[in-house]
């Protein structure tokens, strides 16, 4: 419970602090927001009118605490970019509500892909006697972790889109129409994102795994008569998995960020492509929100990862 | 593979020496020669599959892309290095004084390091970027500052472990000063560990770059870069796919070498 | 958002047709292989019919559905199917009647009386009255709350109902081209208060959604004034932001109008899809910075104008579609338009150039630095041949790339750069281009300084009668292309796919995506 308080105060100051970095960084970003949002068309009168309404007249310090005190409560604000109707803009939750499916799904297909994939492989590449496979194997995963996701969304695009036309690339379609080509779509941006962890994440199974072998308790458990399957699944993978738990947590952070330029690549409307054009619109309210957002499901992933270590190894929680 | 774990001369190292070499040969030879200008056009020669005359063929000006490519390989080699020399020297730096002095600043220090970790990096060189502006120096400095934590974590955790040795507390007592403790005593002793993670270093540095040029927030023209010649090379896919192959399969060649090379290292050291 | 009326690259080009039909004079078509294809509508084989639904690609995310906010061309394009002016642009590029149906404009040019068209209906079902016309106007002008929201109104002194079925403005300056301002949106009194903020209009079509980076999505609206129009059920406004992936899109069926394809996209829909051309209304230039020290001095402006090869730059990025200039004015605006590519030629003159250098006392060259756009990857390209073309004769030019909000701030609006290769979007009037570089003009970023210019245009801005008029535009032009004001370089094509099945694909030499036209052929 201690444990608990002491994590939750780090988050709160974290969040803190990146929400005072991120202001701070909007106030050195060269650009001034109004002639960013107004261009160069508008009336002056205009120009002053839009300066007021978005509080750019206060001083810094003023807007960040009204800006903060909105945050507390739960008003996150509106985009200084996109409307919601002809008279107001849209509210910063309910843009990032509309966009955030789409990178959960892509962030969560793409972890449904890495675990399906690399599990399997890993203990299958652990068990192999066979010289050949475990070669091939060494030089694929090794080959794959090398491919950036970005050259891989162009070489899926290329290979699944242009020349087996299994899909539309750019052909996106909304979660709200169907669901299903919704997925479907969604499968080719996350075998982007998915396919150079799977390489990682199967090699670090593996290793693990031929460490375990390795023990003595594997030892003890063959010589009390234990079948070989039993040795394998019941201790051996359960004690080699446990690292990968904690690996696997670990590429959350890179999964997101993956996604941030797959969703580039893939014309994918997620909050990867918000955040790339809130930064360039000098859209802060957005911003400002994504970025704490982000942090938030990083920090609590890994909170969550250390919880199931826990779980799963209780001598941990004893130290 | 029982075999190559048990150290010496190995395939890791043979293949990822090859292959590091011929990309860093290419890219210092393209730092002073390529066989075409980088930036000459023609007309005629636009979208020319790949030959003897055009090793991989020319772009949507007809420019040289294989002459691009080692340019390209330069610039991304160079901003690797310079990018992985910033952050491991101000990792050091942080590691090792609030890994041997501890207290109020290594807390500090170590808030920020976490926070800075745990936040996707392409992100945070985005936002970076976003203030100081676009171009190489930037973008250097940008994953330099990007990259800090991971060093300052390692080197402060070794300096942990060796301030209290033995052989360190001896010089205390002898009087020895601590800049000298800190950077002659425990420094030459972390460089097995902290070498390995140059080396992730170096290629996370790389696929960064790339990634942000892609993006279109790195290196900008007319400095070739490969991450950028991939993003232009995206539009023309279906006519001219040797275009968006070669910078990816040259970005894919870099990285993969480098990490042979690094594993090949690993299993030398045993 | 980052595109405004202002910018300008392919994106947020509309179609600018060639007034009146074909062009055939070849007036401002002197870049050899040129495929515009300006007439009005491209009929397939097939009769019209009624129904169906189309998704048209469009480039960039919409600024407001405030049609009186709106500044972005892109934005303009679409509205333009939602709402009406009094007037409304036709393809020819003249004007046309619609919430009103008939104007008189007083002798002295200062009262404008506008009688509205009978049987106008807002997409709520209530009737257009002379309330909601006055408010309209008064809304957009500053009438109504001292805040203008289109500044070309601001001259508007008051909006007087006379009856039922008639309005009068009356104006401060006199300007024929004012008139082309009232096509201004006639919204609901009180719309602009509403707390439900749908946006309500006249046009063909009726507002059905809006979702950021996904698109706009719009219906028939059944009671339009224009019988027979529109033909389409539903219009579907799909934001995509890369030519490449929507190259894909048309051929995967998921888009079926295109607009900004590029020549090489172009050639390989050719087959499958009706490919029109036609020139846009951006005026792209290596624009220069006439205040700086170096660029002061006429001849080293001449010596970059000579020294440039508009045709491989045509070439290169427009597929030799692009219309060559050597002054600021649209080609397509024929009455004022004269072309004056002689004057530097249309390829490379270096040894001119070397000359004009070395009377100016740089025969070794000298350096110069282009500010560019980063976002704006045709700018950016064109950029870098300019640069190969000017290393030939001497000059060191380099690229600075910055970003777009950098570049609004430093080199627009502070003035602060060398030279500059960009885009400037103009409107269908001629003024527009030839009043910002009047010396003291707030939009003179590059600090063009010509008493004489000045002079010449205000005597074009008084002038009531179109051909004295039309006069002094084309001395306006000649003065800027001789002194070199900026070595302009081309007004690109804009290159649409049509889905075959569709008729009626209307250019207009606005910003206008007219889709009331469009229709499926049996």
């Amino acid at each position: 419970m201690k444990l608990f308080i002491k994590k939750i105060i780090t988050l709160i100051m974290t969040l803190f602090l990146v929400s005072v970095a991120a202001f701070l960084a909007f106030q050195i970003i060269p650009g001034d927001v109004v002639t960013s949002i107004l261009g160069t068309e508008a009336t002056p009168e205009r120009e002053e009118q839009l300066r007021e309404e978005l509080g750019l007249n206060d001083p810094p310090v003023k807007r960040y605490f009204k800006w903060a005190g909105g945050v507390l409560r739960g008003d996150f604000g509106r985009s200084y970019q996109y409307s919601k109707n002809m008279n107001e803009m849209m509210p910063v939750a309910e843009l990032i509500g509309d966009k955030l499916p789409v990178t959960l799904w892509l962030a969560g297909l793409s972890m449904v892909l890495i675990i399906l994939v690399s599990i399997p492989l890993g203990v299958l590449w652990a068990k192999s006697a066979n010289r050949f496979l475990d070669a091939a194997l060494g030089v694929i995963t090794q080959i794959t972790m090398a491919v950036p996701s970005f050259f891989l969304g162009i070489l899926v695009t290329f290979l699944f889109g242009i020349v087996f036309k299994w899909f539309v690339p750019g052909g996106y379609i909304s979660y709200r129409e169907s669901l299903s080509g919704f997925l479907g779509y969604l499968l080719f941006p996350a075998l982007s994102i998915a396919l150079p962890k799977i390489a990682m994440t199967a090699r670090f199974l593996r290793n693990s795994m031929l460490t375990q072998m390795q023990a003595d308790y594997v030892r003890t458990a063959y010589s009390k008569g234990c079948t070989r399957k039993r040795v394998m699944y019941g201790h051996v993978l359960r004690n080699a998995l446990m690292p990968v738990v904690t690996f696997l947590g670990m590429i959350i952070a890179e999964i997101v960020a993956g996604s941030i330029v797959v969703e580039q690549v893939f014309g994918l409307p997620g909050i990867g492509r918000l955040l790339i054009s809130s930064i360039n619109n000098r859209d802060f309210p957005v911003v400002e929100i994504l970025i704490l957002y982000i942090t938030f499901v990083v920090i609590f992933v890994y909170f969550l990862v250390d919880i199931l270590y826990r779980v799963i190894d209780p001598r941990i929680s004893e130290k | 593979m029982k075999k190559l774990d048990g150290g010496k001369w190995n395939k890791y190292l043979t293949v990822g020496l090859i292959m590091t070499g011929l990309a860093l040969a290419l890219g210092i030879l393209g730092f002073f020669w390529t066989p075409y200008s980088t930036t000459a056009m023609s007309a005629a020669e636009k979208f020319a599959a790949p030959s003897l005359r055009h090793l991989f063929g020319t772009d949507n000006f007809g420019r040289d892309i294989f002459s691009r490519v080692m340019q390209g390989l330069s610039t991304t080699i160079v901003i690797g290095c310079l990018v992985v020399a910033f952050s491991a020297s101000a990792g050091i730096l942080l590691g090792a004084l609030t890994g041997y002095f501890g207290g109020l600043v290594d807390e500090i220090v170590m808030r920020i390091t976490d926070a800075v970790n745990g936040f996707p990096s392409i992100l945070l060189a985005l936002v970076l970027i976003s203030i100081l502006g676009n171009g190489r120096q930037n973008v250097i400095l940008a994953l330099g500052i990007v990259f800090i934590p991971s060093y300052v974590r390692i080197v402060r955790s070794e300096f942990i472990r060796l301030r209290d040795a033995d052989y360190i507390c001896r010089a205390r007592l002898m009087g020895v000063s601590r800049m000298r403790i800190l950077f002659i005593h425990i420094l030459p002793n972390i460089f097995s560990v902290f070498w390995v993670s140059v080396m992730i270093g170096f290629n996370n540095a790389i696929l960064a770059e790339s990634g942000m040029s892609y993006l279109g927030i790195g290196v900008q023209p007319p400095d070739a870069s490969l991450g950028k010649m991939l993003s232009d090379a995206q539009g023309y896919l279906q006519n001219a796919p040797w275009y968006a192959l070669a910078p990816g399969l040259t970005i894919v060649w870099v990285v993969l070498g480098f990490s042979l090379f690094s594993e090949g290292i690993r299993r030398l050291e045993g | 958002m980052k595109k405004k009326l202002f910018s300008l690259l392919l994106t947020a080009l509309l179609t600018m047709a060639v007034l009146g039909g074909c062009g055939s004079d070849g007036t401002g078509e002197s870049s050899g292989n040129n495929s515009s294809k300006g007439t009005s509508a491209v009929e397939p084989a097939g009769e019209p019919v009624y129904g169906g639904s189309v998704v048209v690609g469009i480039q960039q995310d919409i600024d407001s559905l405030d049609p009186h906010k709106a500044l972005a061309a892109g934005t303009k394009e679409i509205l333009f199917n939602i709402f009406e002016g009094l007037v409304k642009p036709d393809k020819n590029g003249d004007l046309m009647k619609a919430v009103a149906s008939d104007y008189t404009v007083s002798e002295d040019g200062l009262v404008y009386t506008f009688t509205l068209r009978e049987g106008v209906k807002f997409h709520n079902g209530s009737a257009v009255t002379a309330e909601d016309v006055k408010y309209s106007l008064e809304r957009a002008s500053g009438l109504l709350d001292g805040t203008p929201l289109i500044s070309s109104l601001k001259v508007l002194t008051s909006v007087d109902i006379i009856d039922e079925k008639t309005v009068q403005v009356t104006v401060g300056s006199a300007n024929t081209e004012l008139i082309y301002s009232f096509v201004a949106a006639i919204i609901p009194a009180g719309s602009g208060e509403d707390e439900s903020g749908t946006p309500i209009g006249t046009g063909p079509f009726s507002f059905v959604s809006y979702t950021p980076q996904e698109g706009i999505v719009v219906k028939k609206n059944s009671d339009y004034w224009q019988q027979g129009l529109p033909y389409l059920d539903e219009v579907n406004f799909k934001i995509i932001t890369s030519t490449d992936t929507a190259l894909l899109e048309l051929q995967g069926g998921s888009i079926d109008i295109y607009p900004y394809l590029t020549d090489s996209q172009a050639n390989e829909l050719k087959s499958s899809f009706q490919i029109l051309s036609a020139p846009s209304a951006v005026v792209q230039a290596l624009y220069l910075n006439n205040a700086d020290p170096l660029l002061s001095d006429v001849r080293i402006r001449q010596a970059i104008c000579y020294a440039l090869d508009k045709d491989e730059v045509n070439d290169f990025l427009a597929g030799g579609n692009a219309t060559i200039i050597s002054t600021a004015m649209l080609p397509t605006l024929q009455t004022y338009y004269v072309d004056l590519n002689d004057t530097y030629g249309t390829g490379a003159n270096i040894e001119k150039a070397k000359e004009l250098m070395a009377d100016a006392g740089y025969p070794d060259g000298f350096d110069l630095e282009i500010t560019v756009p980063s976002n704006y990857e045709y700018h950016v390209q064109t950029a870098e041949v300019v640069v190969e073309q000017l290393k030939k004769a001497g000059i060191n030019a380099v690229i600075n790339p910055v970003e777009w909000n950098t570049w609004l701030e430093d080199c627009y609006n502070g003035r602060k750069y060398q030279s500059t290769i960009s885009g400037l979007t103009s409107d269908a009037t001629p003024g527009y281009m030839m009043n910002r570089f009047q010396t003291d003009s707030k939009k003179n970023f590059i600090n063009f300084t010509n008493a004489e210019y000045d002079q010449v245009y205000d005597q074009a801005a008084a002038a009531m009668d179109p051909e004295e008029k039309a006069g002094y535009y084309k001395q306006l032009q000649q003065i800027l292309c001789d002194e070199a004001g900026s070595a302009f370089i081309q007004v690109p094509a804009i290159t649409i796919a049509v889905n075959p099945k569709l008729g009626g694909y209307t250019f207009y030499p606005v910003y206008v995506q007219d889709m009331s036209t469009v229709y499926f052929v049996e």
